[in-house]
């Protein structure tokens, strides 16, 4: 992981002009819906937490391998299935290196986060959790981070512990310390809050909880577009994140598992692929990772995450890094300055997602006017009610900006919002 | 006057904006016309599920028609509750069960019928037709 305050100003930009600036523009041109027009404005695309958009990199990637690569992976003899095969397996060891995990094996191909959490948590309730067993998760997670472990303390009569936070949405470390008992199977926490842009100490949390023997989940969603993982250094027992909001295809999303751990686990889904030898009696299953891909997988979904991921790196992690903080202190700095916007989530050590609230103006009515002018954002909710019920709000306006963002277009969002201001006043 | 023409009304009504804006601001506008619910009757069981603001709706059958007073803490929904409750408040449970609502395309507000989590729109009319099949049995 990347230290956000370390490095900032040794870093080179080789995307951009010589001696000059991040060259925006020029990445501008990689992504095409950037240059469409909603309502009748150009579009300005401030949702990249829901999902991110594509560069050309991505969507040609999707187009050649069913223009010229289309064929089941794993199965044939014949010369497109062990091309796609190749690809397939080479769109794996991208992650593996992307992530920096051990082997090849520790990446599990799933649909998303959400599958990679309900896979971990399915193996976790067949096989180590018993009544009175605890879980931690935190006050600031994804639904996805909650409902699984949800479902799991109701099917075993386990306890659900939940790490709280304070005002500016960062973790409570101390109370964190005092949940960990022998009684505590997992830990299942967020990298970075979607809501907030908190960047938890996730290093320093499973660091606490390995000295008690305890394995981490860590939900790498929003963290994974952001900055640079290491899921070595940070010692995370699993890692799950998504494509789509990685700049990669919807419907495919990554389970990193320490090996240890992924042998251990139970299997989730069974079928086609899962197998060395099936009978009526028996079934002889794969070793890992493909013990947990059942069927046909989301090949497309594979090789276009892994262009997503060569596409970032050339232009380099910790350039975008450095000009997301850029956006991000731009728009704190801006939207602060308006009367009646409180930003929720204040935390020093964000990810460039920005949550706020006006007086007197309900979320949905000011995204509705945005719209009008072009502009997305997310508002309502955010899939994280808890954090809502923590802050006294139904719901913020939230804008999570990407690298394809500027300065000009959160100039705008200031204009949009002086509109709602002045129409719903 | 009929349920259509009510819709054709409104659809006159707006055909006199041209840009978003006065749209939009009509519509707050005619939030404050909505017929207000009675606080006694804004009720967890009376909102409606699905919209990402607020809306409570209360329905009543008095002389075979159907009355609805509503709420929201958006002022675009409340508008938008106001529009539908122009439509189909004073009408049978038949007129309003067979409604069709085409209005909302013909005024441009079509965004706000896609099943989203979003908004509700298409829930508050949804609870309504309910609301006044409801009704019609309990007579």
């Amino acid at each position: 992981m990347i230290d956000e305050k370390k490095n900032i100003k040794s870093v080179s930009y080789p995307w951009g002009r010589p001696g000059g600036a991040f060259d925006v523009q020029k990445i501008r041109k990689d992504f095409p819906i950037l240059s469409r027009k909603v309502n009748g404005k150009p579009l300005i695309y401030f949702d990249s937490g829901a999902t991110a958009q594509k560069p050309k990199q991505v969507i040609d990637a999707i187009t050649k391998y069913y223009a010229e690569q289309n064929a089941n992976i794993h199965r044939g003899v014949h010369t497109l299935s062990q091309e796609i095969t190749t690809a397939y397996e080479n769109a794996r060891a991208t992650i593996q290196k992307h992530i920096n995990a051990k082997h090849a094996h520790e990446i599990i191909f799933t649909s998303g986060t959400t599958e990679s959490i309900n896979l971990v948590a399915s193996g976790f309730a067949k096989k180590f959790v018993n009544a009175g067993d605890e879980i931690i998760v935190s006050e600031m997670e994804h639904h996805s981070n909650i409902l699984p472990w949800q479902m799991l303390r109701e099917e075993k009569n386990a306890v659900l512990k939940i790490v709280p936070i304070n005002e500016t949405g960062e973790l409570i470390l101390d109370e964190f310390k005092k949940l960990l008992s022998q009684k505590t199977k997992l830990v299942a926490i967020t990298h970075v809050s979607n809501t907030l842009g908190t960047i938890n100490p996730i290093k320093e949390i499973i660091s606490l909880a390995h000295a008690k023997n305890i394995p981490v989940l860590v939900d790498g969603a929003q963290a994974i577009p952001h900055m640079k993982v290491d899921v070595q250094d940070l010692g995370a027992d699993f890692y799950c994140f998504s494509g789509h909001k990685v700049y990669g295809p919807t419907g495919v999303g990554i389970l990193y598992g320490k090996e240890e751990w992924l042998r251990k686990l139970p299997n989730y889904q069974v079928g086609g692929g899962t197998i060395k030898t099936v009978s009526f009696t028996k079934a002889e299953y794969a070793d890992i990772p493909l013990r947990f891909e059942a069927g046909t997988p989301h090949i497309e979904g594979g090789i276009g995450l892994a262009a997503a991921l060569d596409y970032i790196n050339e232009i380099g992690l910790d350039n975008i890094s450095v000009y997301e903080h850029e956006l991000l202190e731009y728009a704190t700095e801006k939207l602060s300055a308006i009367d009646g916007l409180k930003i929720i989530g204040t935390s020093k050590n964000k990810a460039s997602v920005i949550s706020f609230v006006l007086e007197g103006i309900h979320p949905y009515d000011a995204g509705v006017i945005l719209d009008q002018l072009g502009i997305a954002v997310r508002t309502g909710h955010h899939c994280t009610q808890p954090v809502m019920e923590h802050f006294k709000c139904e719901g913020t306006v939230r804008a999570s900006l990407a690298f394809y963002n500027t300065k000009e277009e959160i100039d705008e969002l200031i204009k949009g919002i002086a509109k709602v201001k002045s129409m719903l006043k | 006057m009929k349920i259509e023409e009510t819709e054709n009304e409104i659809v006159e009504e707006f055909s006199m904006f041209d840009d978003w804006m006065g749209k939009y601001e009509h519509i707050i506008e005619l939030g404050k016309s909505l017929p207000m619910i009675e606080e006694k009757y804004k009720t967890d069981d009376r909102l409606i599920k699905g919209c990402q603001s607020k809306v409570w709706l209360h329905s009543e059958i008095k002389n075979e028609k159907i009355f609805y007073t509503a709420d929201s803490n958006a002022i675009i929904t409340k508008g938008l509750v106001a529009l539908v409750i122009r439509v189909l408040s004073e009408h049978s449970p038949d007129e309003i069960v067979n409604a069709k609502m085409e209005f909302i395309n013909q005024i441009g507000l079509t965004q706000h019928l896609s099943p989203t989590r979003a908004n509700g729109l298409v829930n508050m009319i949804k609870q309504m037709k309910l609301d006044a099949l409801a009704l019609k049995a309990k007579v």
